[in-house]
């Protein structure tokens, strides 16, 4: 086996640079100016004047800023209360003994096969006709549930052990201290990797927000870049989109580094799923 | 606070819907435990001792029958306002808090007038700490203490607001050896400073034996004897409590009673009276067996063990299913080289069971 | 406790109204955008000339369907997405087992690889889509970086945005395989981390070329993982349409690159929008494709397990 090492390391290598070069040429053409880009007919692969002025155009000649911060308002808000959504839905199936569980369960069990796609016509029928069209409520309320996120969370809750629940009990404790003392805290690592996985999701949502909007004051990011390129910066700026682009990224990209063992490991769970 | 039970009987409903009698796990039983006492609920897995321990505590409420603390009827009351301290098995302990606040976290859930203080809570759980003597440990996360500590600890919880009831649902099963005994005299010495009326699940014989004032042998739900743990011991009152306690365990033999004497196999082993003829169970105790040669129970000699202070007869007869196992002491003259050795039995360490209903049957 | 029994408790009333409680923002939220949306869509799918602003229709009929079927944007909709569907399942698996099979013999630097290979996953499509566009554009002033290389091979400059159709399709396939690779990666890297050690043990014992250990040994413990990925990776893929629009805008039917979904989208919202019924019929037929497919991947699955 080992005379095919530098074989693998060459190949690996390889993909390396396809998944990064996109990266790479992103940050690179961020930082030329648009001049100099207009001039190279042949791209170069370094920037020989870095410049800023696209970072500052990106964020002053479109309303990047005002996108980023709908954005991370839409994100907060959807994450929160759908952590808080799931944890009283997984708690009721994973600890309360209350009539017609199992069936509901089973109920939101089918509910995971159901693709988004057959539903958004008629929650963008819905959420139009309540008026909620360029609204947070609009975009928000369809995706504040997940039921993969309560069957992956309940499976949690489960495994910790019912003695723990009938201590409390004996003492006193009662459902809703118990669950916000001793569950959540226990199963802390888990509620955190759906946080971190929702919040991956909602940074990058693109269809629902693009159907329920067309007024910029509540545009996205990703709506936003493709407000950006399509009428853009009034010319065919690529070093200012490519600028906005790597904003964009950023985030992701510095959570992805932080939380990697974290968000690799929820993925995976989520890929087991089926 | 003296717990009487009353009549208890708990069906749990069946898995299978159509069947609506489901499955008894206690059935009508009764007792009744003086204040201050450590009472064992002694039975093998699967008896009910522990569905009976949380009918108790109010985590499961009886089908049939009452629960009594003193002369309150509690059974409809939830067991958070009946004053019981519970320890498990497995410690329960909740991992994500220091030893300190675990032991606290019952006293955050009084309200009202029983309110406490932060400095009084502190006081109640140093204080708990002291009893079982982990006070060292209170910063402590449970993963970072041994099993037999994080079961004080769990006593600890339980103790702290001072419960008129302690339960402990098997808590030291999850303990090695050397440990477990350790822990049992723990709980012996903390109950008998504390006074507290306690009652205590085990499957294990010895260590109900051990701990104790009063045993409370149960087997499918149902109530078998009840009684101090020497006199349950010397005076079964039927096979299954006879062959449950003591190890080595009750020799069974198949006898017969006639012409006024107990006979097993071909051999008059013991006369008895007030007995009408019939065949029955025979349990002799280890102890029970005295070397004779001159004696009226011939059995095959299979081997001699010697224990130390005493020796361990084993041998074999046709009547009896398993091994025989005696215990002699140790001036007893056995000769190794024969093939059979002969006995005289202790009449009081000899039981006669009824061969239907393995009731005993006392002689005289 | 020897069985994991519900403690009947003692206040069970209480029990069960509690227990509603909590189910009740869940089941609130999934009722108004599941469970109804999912009744109404195929009320809309079966409504004749429903009209959005009057909210009226004619009747109740199959003639939705009949109109999507006989609509050219849907029939070209149809054939893009299975085109990119057998390209990009395929290729995306195969190249993802290759490289997890690489990740996996080696030791060195294999969490950074792993790190590098999960980005994708993790970056948001619309905007790196753009990235792509402009490496293939052809504008001009540059013939782009993509033409530029291939141009060293002698092959002329295509204009792979807004030129031939195949040349489109190379693009959008590519940048497909590029997105799905992540998650491939990380399923089968896992899947074969967990083949016990000692099938391969065992193996250099009896002296098994390792071309058979994979044949033999490997392969037939990730199977299921691999039919896996491959059924949903064709979920995946007939729903693929942010990658369509991240690289040639939302007017995909003038770049002739539309998808399923996007003709959903498009006749729900947008310049020719206001379609809920064709959205609906639509939908439907993507989904009854998908289903049909999953149950076919399905069974092969299963006779191909069997067989091993």
């Amino acid at each position: 086996m080992r005379f095919k090492r530098p074989i693998i390391y060459f190949f690996l290598s390889i993909w390396a640079i396809i998944v990064l070069f996109p990266f790479y040429w992103m940050v690179l053409t961020s930082f030329k100016s648009y001049a100099s880009y207009a001039g190279e007919r042949i791209p170069k692969f370094i920037a020989t004047n870095p410049t800023l002025e696209n970072y500052t155009s990106a964020f002053t000649a479109v309303p990047l800023a005002k996108y980023f911060a709908n954005t991370l308002i839409f994100t907060l808000v959807t994450t929160g209360l759908m952590v808080a959504v799931i944890i009283f839905a997984a708690y009721a199936f994973a600890r309360i003994n209350f009539r017609g569980r199992h069936l509901m369960f089973v109920m939101f069990l089918a509910l995971m096969m159901i693709p988004n796609e057959l539903v958004i016509i008629t929650n963008f029928v819905t959420i139009t006709d309540l008026g909620m069209r360029n609204s947070f409520a609009g975009l928000i309320l369809p995706s504040v549930t997940s039921v993969f996120y309560i069957y992956l969370l309940k499976e949690n809750f489960e495994q910790v052990p019912d003695e723990l629940y009938y201590a409390a009990k004996v003492d006193g404790t009662s459902d809703i201290k118990y669950l916000f003392k001793v569950m959540v805290p226990m199963c802390r690592p888990t509620i955190i990797t759906v946080i971190i996985l929702k919040v991956i999701e909602c940074w990058n949502s693109y269809v629902w927000p693009r159907l329920i909007t067309d007024d910029p004051n509540f545009f996205l990011v990703s709506n936003g870049i493709q407000e950006i390129r399509e009428n853009g910066f009034g010319r065919d700026n690529i070093p200012a989109m490519m600028a906005a682009v790597v904003a964009v990224s950023v985030p992701l990209i510095v959570l992805f580094l932080i939380f990697r063992k974290k968000i690799m490991a929820g993925v995976s769970r989520e890929g087991i799923k089926g | 606070m003296n717990v009487k039970l009353e009549g208890i009987t708990k069906v749990f409903p069946n898995r299978d819907r159509k069947d609506k009698t489901g499955v008894v796990a206690v059935r009508d039983f009764s007792i009744d435990i003086p204040d201050g006492e450590l009472v064992c609920l002694l039975g093998p897995s699967g008896c009910g001792k522990s569905t009976l321990l949380y009918m108790i505590c109010g985590l499961e409420s009886p089908t049939e029958g009452k629960v009594f603390f003193g002369e309150t009827d509690v059974t409809d009351i939830p067991s958070e306002k009946r004053g019981v301290g519970l320890v498990f098995q497995n410690y329960a302990l909740y991992p994500h808090l220091t030893v300190r606040q675990n032991i606290r976290f019952p006293l955050e859930n009084l309200k009202g007038s029983d309110k406490l203080t932060r400095e009084d809570m502190e006081d109640k759980v140093l204080e708990a700490a002291k009893i079982v003597q982990i006070d060292g440990l209170l910063d402590r996360k449970p993963g970072q203490l041994s099993g037999g500590q994080q079961q004080r600890v769990a006593i600890a919880r339980a103790l702290v607001k001072m419960p008129k009831v302690l339960l402990m649902d098997e808590p030291l099963s999850n303990l090695d050896a050397r440990l477990r005994l350790q822990t049992r005299e723990e709980i012996r010495r903390i109950q008998r400073q504390t006074g507290i009326t306690t009652i205590f699940v085990t499957h294990d014989q010895e260590e109900a034996m051990s701990i104790s004032d009063r045993i409370v042998v149960m087997r499918d739900g149902v109530l078998h004897q009840i009684g101090h743990p020497q006199d349950v011991y010397n005076d079964p009152a039927n096979m299954f409590v006879a062959c449950f306690l003591g190890t080595p365990a009750v020799n069974v033999f198949n006898g017969e009673i006639k012409r006024g004497g107990l006979y097993i196999g071909n051999e008059r082993v013991m006369d008895v009276n007030g007995v009408k003829e019939m065949p029955v169970w025979v349990g002799v105790r280890p102890e029970g067996f005295i070397p004779d040669p001159e004696g009226a129970f011939t059995c095959d000699l299979n081997g001699v063990d010697v224990l130390g202070r005493d020796i361990s007869v084993v041998c074999s007869h046709k009547s009896c299913e398993s091994v025989i196992r005696t215990i002699v002491s140790a001036e007893s003259e056995v000769d190794c080289e024969s093939k059979t050795v002969k006995f005289n039995l202790k009449p009081n360490k000899t039981y006669i069971f009824d061969k239907e209903s393995e009731e005993r049957i006392r002689f005289s | 406790m020897s069985s994991r029994k519900q403690l009947s408790g003692v206040n069970n009333v209480m029990t069960q109204v509690r227990g509603w409680l909590y189910l009740l923002p869940a089941l609130l939220f999934l009722i108004a955008f599941m469970v109804y949306p999912l009744i109404d869509v195929f009320v809309y799918s079966y409504q004749e000339g429903f009209n959005s602003a009057s909210q009226t229709s004619f009747g109740i009929g199959l003639y939705n369907y009949k109109y999507i079927l006989r609509d050219p944007y849907f029939l070209k909709a149809v054939k893009n997405t299975f085109i990119l569907v057998i390209i990009t399942v395929p290729v995306s698996t195969g190249l993802s087992l290759l490289i997890s099979l690489g990740l996996s013999s080696i030791q060195k630097l294999k969490n950074m690889f792993q790190t590098i290979f999960f980005l994708p996953y993790v970056t948001n499509t619309l905007a790196v889509g753009l990235v792509f566009m402009i490496l293939f554009r052809k504008t001009p002033y540059t013939d782009g970086l993509v033409n530029l290389l291939i141009g060293k091979f002698g092959i002329s400059p295509i204009d792979f945005i807004d030129g031939p159709y195949w040349a489109k399709m190379l693009v959008l396939s590519i940048y497909v395989i590029w997105i799905v690779m992540p998650f491939k990666i990380l399923i089968l890297t896992s899947a074969l981390a967990s083949v016990p050690e000692v099938y391969y043990q065992s193996a250099k014992i009896d002296g098994t070329s390792s071309w058979r250990v994979f044949w033999r040994i490997t392969l037939p413990m990730i199977s299921p993982m691999i039919f896996y990925l491959v059924i949903t990776g064709f979920i995946g893929a007939f729903k693929a349409y942010s990658d369509a629009v991240a690289i040639f805008g939302v007017n995909l039917n003038a770049a002739d690159m539309n998808t399923i979904v996007g003709y959903v989208y498009d006749m729900l919202y947008g310049d020719g929008g206001g379609y809920p019924s064709y959205a609906s019929a639509a939908a439907i037929v993507l989904f009854a494709i998908v289903l049909t497919i999953t149950v076919i991947n399905l069974i092969v699955s299963r006779k191909a397990t069997d067989n091993t």
